[in-house]
């Protein structure tokens, strides 16, 4: 830890890069920040296979191909698992960013998490179904 | 009563004579029911009355004796021994230059919490001969967990973006904006945006959530800056996009 | 001091938040299935190429990628200076210029689908 004296008072500087690691609760904070780079990375193969099929047939199935790649199943599988973070982390604070008042109470927080977890589930039934 | 015999570790530091701070061990034998403020009165009435720490009211109102309990920041008065093993490290909240063993310098956030209007501005003047203001308990609801805040600074310790970029004007402050905001006898929202509203206001945070899990009086500030993001967002589409809607 | 710009971007962070939240781990275990040779007939080239040549069909798919691409691009940001990364300016930009560039390839890609 880099410190420094200020007028008197001692001032404890914290570590730019490695100051998630004192709590557990920042490597959790981290781990929910870190998902981006999936979702985001998975966003861009998205944006490629719209491009691919706007190119025809072969172009979308040599995209197939990087996909079928050993490097493509384990960044699938990969996104997959920041995926699922992301929807319940982004789901389980609902409550605290959109509270929702009824008369002279709010709703329980459980229900608003809920009702998100409800609509997550239909809408993955329902592309499954769909899409399968 | 059962007693147990417990080593706190307490930082200490004195500017007149110390480079650096250092961790001072006292064996102190402890009643159960006892919080951690109890085993400092006890050092200090007993043990080494130069240690130097702030309390007051004993019962977590006065938000004063806010400290790093192991790591965590944690009301003294709050911190029951039972909890923790024979070893307690106590330091002063960090993010907080250190004055004197286990106080801070907390001139920051007094300037911060001052700064975003913490008080009713009322929408027009309002005559004495008019009344008391009326609020349905659906408007006191808005903001009564709010008004909970006694200050003691537990979040902007809990919070690393305060620790990482000091001009944040953090948690406390912005929640007690925001519980201005949401009162209906209010009127100043428009004077706290300009503040609050600024890339050193809520804009640094990046819900982290911490301040939440640490405040005693469960005030949830996390949730206050969220709102607050969010009302602000709909305010800059309003300005920008729909520039023809009154404000 | 003066109010933040920052909404223009918060406001596709947060609505990107949602929509892929409720949205990417079922197109994920369905392109996975894809990677792994069970191919959902979703991921196919006709099926894809007929979603997108109806315009609600272009037009959930662009919204749907467009807030991905924010939402990830604004949240890689905050996530940088996280790391100790602080010249959040260079870092925001290119980011956010990542992410615009994928916004309009994919309205022309789209848009060339008949």
């Amino acid at each position: 830890m880099g410190k420094k004296m200020n007028k008197n008072s001692y001032i404890r500087e914290v570590p730019r890069a490695s100051w998630f690691l004192k709590q557990p609760r920042y490597i959790r904070y981290m781990a929910r920040e870190v998902t981006s780079l999936f979702i985001g990375a998975y966003t861009l193969m998205l944006v490629i296979a719209i491009k691919r099929v706007a190119e025809g047939p072969d172009a979308f199935q040599n995209f197939l191909e990087i996909l079928y790649s050993p490097l493509g199943i384990l960044f699938n599988i990969s996104t997959l698992l920041a995926a699922l973070y992301h929807s319940t982390s982004w789901f389980n604070v609902t409550p605290q960013a959109m509270p929702i008042q009824w008369g002279e109470e709010f709703v329980s927080g459980r229900i608003i998490v809920g009702a998100h977890y409800i609509i997550w589930i239909a809408i993955s039934i329902l592309i499954l179904v769909f899409g399968v | 009563m059962s007693e147990r015999q417990i080593q706190i570790e307490v930082l200490r530091y004195n500017p007149e004579t110390d480079i650096e701070p250092t961790i001072q061990a006292y064996t102190v034998s402890c009643l159960n029911e006892w919080v951690v403020l109890d085993a400092l009165n006890y050092i200090k009435d007993n043990l080494d009355a130069t240690l130097s720490y702030r309390w007051s009211c004993h019962m977590a109102v006065c938000g004063s004796c806010g400290m790093m309990i192991n790591g965590e920041p944690k009301l003294a008065c709050k911190a029951f021994i039972h909890e923790y093993s024979d070893r307690i490290r106590v330091e002063p909240l960090v993010h907080f230059p250190i004055k004197r063993d286990l106080i801070t310098d907390i001139e920051d956030f007094i300037a911060k919490f001052a700064s975003v209007k913490p008080y009713l501005i009322p929408k027009e003047k309002r005559p004495i001969s008019d009344g008391e203001y009326q609020q349905k308990p659906e408007d006191l609801l808005k903001f009564k967990q709010y008004t909970l805040c006694i200050n003691c600074m537990l979040c902007y310790s809990a919070c690393p973006k305060y620790g990482l970029v000091p001009e944040f004007i953090g948690p406390a402050a912005i929640s007690i904006a925001h519980r201005y905001n949401q009162d209906s006898r209010d009127g100043g929202r428009h004077h706290r945006q300009e503040i609050i509203a600024s890339s050193e206001g809520v804009w640094e945070c990046s819900f982290v959530g911490a301040c939440s899990e640490v405040c005693p009086k469960h005030v949830d500030p996390a949730g206050a800056l969220q709102q607050v993001k969010l009302a602000s967002t709909i305010d800059w589409y309003r300005e920008h996009l729909m520039p023809w809607v009154k404000k | 001091m003066s109010k933040s710009n920052k909404p223009i971007v918060w406001g596709l962070f947060a609505a990107g938040g949602m929509a892929t939240a409720l949205v990417t781990p079922v197109l994920t275990f369905l392109t996975l299935l894809t990677a792994l040779h069970f191919t959902p007939s979703l991921f196919t080239y006709e099926c894809l190429h007929t979603m997108a040549s109806y315009w609600i069909g272009k037009l959930i798919i662009f919204v749907f990628v467009t807030l991905s691409l924010w939402h990830s691009a604004h949240r890689m940001r905050i996530t940088a200076h996280d790391f100790g990364i602080r010249s959040d300016l260079l870092i925001a930009i290119i980011l956010y210029c990542v992410a615009a560039i994928g916004t309009i390839l994919t309205g022309f890609s789209l848009l060339s689908i008949h």
